[in-house]
């Protein structure tokens, strides 16, 4: 079981997420931006950063990166893929998750840990957390505030893709509905904006965030989806 | 094409124009035997001005001890180093960028943050955190909030994107700083004892490499023009010298820069900071005992018709220079180019010990590498103390240092709640909220509530950091307010268990040649000498401010203290919360009386005779000593700076951190004032389970450090209740109707401490 995390130009939390795999028992290796192949990687993590600065909008650049291509292929043959915060946003300007994130509505950054509450839990990311369990993760982000049309949302909702919504007080972003993170409706492909990945140990203040990761290697590992 | 002379009224000399005195051009004449032709004036100005070249501070900062075995690199380099075994190290450096956040704020504060980033990363160390500590005027007025939130948003603007966790630091208000704030910024780095870069060029026919974006007309004459004079109404028209920042630039510089010295691509490596491709060529030059030839025509440019003085002396950010044997070129070009970057060689490393500027073919300028960087002027000034130390209290305000607080009717709660409420004691997360403390995935600690703490990935280890100043005390007596700040920063490292290893320092002054402010600045380094000292830390570089002056004064003299220190085991660490029902709460060290500088004197008004607390360096170690030895030995449950708002402000914070109550009993000898809000040093409030309370006052006793017995720590109320002969007796005779009690419930003072600077800075009613 390999997960690959790509390095954008920019990217800053792709250590941490490389870190936070390895301790959920994956191999896991940095895939470069510029090279067209996954290398191998049963799953990927675009993980959070500024790629390209956020310059123009975030993720909006990185969305062309060559890497892009072979990570719609491998979405598309039904590969799991997980974007945080930055990896998030890289999504949605990909097409790859539905809907948009803002700035937040206190257009000021936001930092701080939060709680999430993980709407579905029998998904490849979510297998492991325990039904109405609530995630203690930190958030660090300017643009985080979760926005789609509102019948758009009715629809997505109907349809079971809201995977994380902030809990209460939580919300700190102004996203609509309290929407934290989304699943595509195949449920292969999943972004959230709190960071799992820096929730992984007790020692640092939470290890929820290892829930997801030991879901999505688990969930590759049990049923062989990969590229 | 534009020159420097062009632009120079005809009745007015160059070198005044440029910041230099007549004196300082004989000088130059003298180094070079002849006159300088106007580019070498313009390369002299930015390496002679007082950010560059230390000229009035030099004498004194050779004064303090620079020595200790866990150092590897010390002053005169990019940034101290110091050991912490198991064959890694810790890079740190504080430095200023005062003046260009007054200007501009984001842009000044985000470029504060690039710079001292850059100093980490020419180290070869990658960086893993950041502190600022910053001083702004009185946050009601308007001009005062513009400054807190474009500072605090250009440091989160460029310290978020590049993905080093800011984990701590200061903020203080004194209407002293209102047209100049400051901004100092701390950042700490990790590097292999065999990845340890140099920024000397060495090696003949070697290859200076310019690294980084083009080079264009922001910033210019920043470190003469900016740095070096006080400010007044014309400020705004310096806003062209203010760099601006691409953090995104500065991430790739990073990438870059650490794969080149992990690779060992580079022979030597830094940063363009203060005098640009001026400071580094000269620098490195100097360092490294050779000369360089630097062709201007091969550095990439932004923009067309620069002047050759304009390329020399440009600030423009993210970028560095390294030295590279030629055939490693190639593959420092290939990664480089992987990043993203532009690299250009743009210099040879010479043996003729000079700094040789070569355009077209033509050489433009030859100075002695030395004359520029290593024996710049020195400049003795004139030191001279104050006739008047203190100013005469207002007439009406009340001398409560003498009487203490019950006599005068007033409630300790209440007190307790006001100094928990004001800017300089409430909570910073108005602040901190805006930075991303947790990328990097070490954060244990993030400074809010003390010391900031780092594991170290891959072994038992952590790296403790705190910085701190005492401006309050220094008007009184800045020598005592130096080595306040020495002891405090220490002591935060060393109640977290943590063993101080080195301290960088960032002094920020009036005008050197105003006597009074120089005696300040002289009074500084000796008392923060006298510190270190005794409690055996080296000092391993930092910065000096100079110039910290405006229409509205001088500010505060602002010594300013950064300090890391090494837990060898991340298990034992003490952190400064209330931890358990149950648990003993004791004072260890003495207090002392004094409220002169204090935030109860600023909250109440102080009496004409007071004076600030005094400090004993020898109780200081043995305390310091003794909290290290009980927190190995697992004795302590907590452990609680005593500073800002004294005894009481500390238990309050200790309860409100942990979401616990305290039922204490506090003997005073002294005005309860003193007792319960002075802030003498060299003091610790520590909570143990109860059956270890007796092994603690055991080492406590082996050490000779007072150990006070207060309570235990329980309920959802803080609770402390004066006791002895300078409490409420007095008070009950004269049939004053008292409050003796501090009675309030933590949640009380937990929203007081919370809603301080939101609503200081007018954002809540």
């Amino acid at each position: 079981m390999k997960v690959g995390v790509v390095v954008f130009p920019g990217s800053n939390c792709d250590r941490d997420a490389l870190h936070a795999a390895r301790l959920a028992g994956a191999e896991a290796e940095l895939l470069w931006h510029d090279d067209p192949d996954l290398r191998g990687a049963d799953a990927v993590i675009l993980p959070g950063g500024f790629a390209h600065g956020d310059y123009l909008r975030s993720g909006a650049i990185a969305r062309f990166s060559p890497i892009m291509g072979a990570v719609r292929e491998h979405a598309a043959r039904g590969g799991l893929v997980l974007g945080i915060c930055n990896g998030f946003q890289v999504l949605t300007e990909a097409g790859l998750l539905p809907g948009a994130l803002l700035r937040n509505a206190s257009l000021r950054f936001e930092h701080g840990w939060v709680d999430v509450l993980a709407e579905r839990t029998d998904t490849p990311f979510t297998a492991h957390v325990p039904a109405g369990g609530v995630l203690r993760m930190p958030i660090a982000h300017g643009e985080g505030c979760y926005f789609l049309p509102d019948d758009e949302l009715d629809a997505l909702e109907s349809r079971g893709q809201v995977l994380f919504r902030y809990a209460a007080s939580s919300n700190r972003n102004g996203s609509l509905r309290d929407v934290a993170g989304v699943i595509s409706e195949r449920g292969n492909v999943a972004g959230l904006m709190p960071h799992p990945e820096r929730a992984a140990e007790r020692l640092l203040g939470s290890d929820d965030g290892m829930l997801l990761m030991r879901s999505l290697v688990e969930s590759v590992a049990r049923t062989g989806v990969a590229a | 094409m534009s020159s420097v002379v062009a632009e120079s009224p005809a009745d007015q000399l160059l070198h005044r124009r440029l910041g230099l005195t007549d004196a300082e051009l004989a000088a130059i004449e003298a180094r070079l035997g002849r006159s300088p032709n106007d580019l070498e004036l313009a390369m002299f100005s930015v390496m002679w001005s007082e950010h560059c070249s230390y000229k009035s501070s030099r004498p004194l900062l050779a004064t303090l001890p620079t020595a200790g075995e866990d150092v590897l690199a010390g002053v005169g380099e990019q940034a101290g180093v110091v050991s912490i075994g198991d064959g890694l190290a810790v890079a740190f450096k504080i430095e200023s960028h005062n003046h260009p956040s007054a200007v501009e704020p984001y842009q000044g504060a985000a470029t504060g943050i690039g710079g001292i980033l850059r100093d980490i990363v020419a180290m070869g160390a990658r960086p893993v955190a950041f502190l600022d500590a910053l001083k702004f005027g009185d946050p009601a007025e308007p001009g005062v909030r513009r400054l807190v939130r474009g500072v605090v948003r250009g440091i989160g603007g460029y310290g978020n994107c590049v993905g080093v966790p800011t984990v701590g630091g200061e903020l203080w208000f004194d209407a002293s700083y209102e047209r100049n704030p400051l901004v100092n910024a701390m950042c700490v780095g990790i590097v292999e004892h065999d990845r340890l870069a140099r920024a000397a060029a060495t090696g003949v026919g070697n290859l200076a490499v310019l690294i980084g974006s083009p080079t264009g007309r922001d910033g210019i004459g920043g470190a003469s023009v900016l740095a070096s004079a006080t400010f007044d109404d014309s400020s705004a028209a310096m806003r062209p010298s203010v760099q601006i920042g691409d953090p995104f630039a500065g991430k790739l510089l990073i990438e870059a820069s650490l794969e080149l010295v992990s690779r060992v691509l580079v022979v030597g490596l830094q940063d363009l900071g203060a005098a640009g491709l001026t400071c580094a060529s000269s620098e490195m030059a100097e360092r490294g005992g050779t000369g360089m030839r630097v062709d201007l025509a091969a550095v990439p440019r932004r923009e067309e018709g620069m002047a050759p003085f304009e390329v020399m002396i440009s600030e423009s950010q993210e970028r560095m220079l390294a030295v590279v044997e030629p055939p490693r070129l190639s593959a420092v070009e290939e990664v480089c180019r992987r990043w993203g970057l532009p690299a250009a060689v743009v210099g040879t490393v010479t043996d003729d010990g000079h700094v040789v500027v070569v355009d077209g073919g033509q050489e433009i300028a030859r100075v002695p590498a030395v004359a520029l960087a290593g024996e710049a002027i020195v400049i003795q000034r004139h030191a001279q103390p104050p006739a008047r130390k203190r100013a005469a209290p207002a007439p009406g305000v009340p001398d409560l240092a003498h009487d203490g607080l019950p006599e005068r009717g007033m409630d300790p709660g209440a007190v307790l709640e006001a100094l928990l409420g004001s800017p300089n004691l409430g909570s910073r997360g108005w602040v901190t909220e805006q930075y991303d403390s947790t990328v990097g995935s070490d954060t244990l600690a993030d400074g809010q509530h003390g010391a900031a703490v780092l594991r170290i990935k891959g072994t038992s280890k952590a790296i403790v950091m705190a910085t701190d100043s005492q401006p309050g005390v220094a008007l009184a007596d800045p020598a005592l307010a130096a080595a306040m700040a020495v002891a405090e920063c220490a002591r935060n490292v060393s109640i977290t268990g943590a063993r101080p290893l080195g301290v960088t320092n960032c002094l920020n002054f009036g005008d050197p040649g105003d006597p009074e402010a120089y005696w300040q600045l002289a009074e500084s380094v000796r008392g923060m000498g006298d510190a270190c000292r005794a409690l055996g830390l080296p000092v391993t570089g930092g910065n000096v401010s100079l110039y910290n002056e405006s229409q509205s004064g001088r500010i505060a003299p602002t010594a300013q203290v950064g300090i890391v220190g090494l837990l060898e085991d991340v298990a034992l660490l003490v952190r400064p919360a209330f931890a358990a029902e149950g648990d003993v709460v004791a004072l260890l060290g003495e207090t002392s009386p004094g409220l002169v500088g204090s935030e109860y004197e600023r909250l109440a008004g102080g009496a004409p005779d007071d004076r600030p607390p005094s400090l004993d360096l020898a109780a200081e170690a043995r305390l310091q000593q003794t909290v290290r030895r009980a927190a190995a030995a697992r004795l302590l449950r907590s452990a609680q700076d005593v500073s800002g708002g004294g005894l009481a402000v500390a238990l309050a914070e200790a309860c409100i951190w942990g979401s616990h109550g305290a039922e204490l009993t506090l003997p005073v000898a002294l005005p309860p004032a003193v007792a319960l809000f002075g802030e003498s040093p060299s003091r610790v409030v520590v909570s143990v389970e109860p059956e270890r309370w007796r092994d603690l006052a055991a080492v406590c006793a082996e050490h000779g450090v007072p150990c006070l017995r207060l309570g235990t720590v329980g309920g959802g109320r803080l609770r402390v209740r004066l006791s002895g002969d300078g409490a409420t007796g007095a008070a009950e005779e004269r049939g004053v109707t008292v409050a003796d009690d501090i009675d309030r419930s933590v949640e009380d003072l937990r929203r007081a401490w919370q809603q301080a600077l939101p609503r200081a800075l007018g954002e809540v009613a």
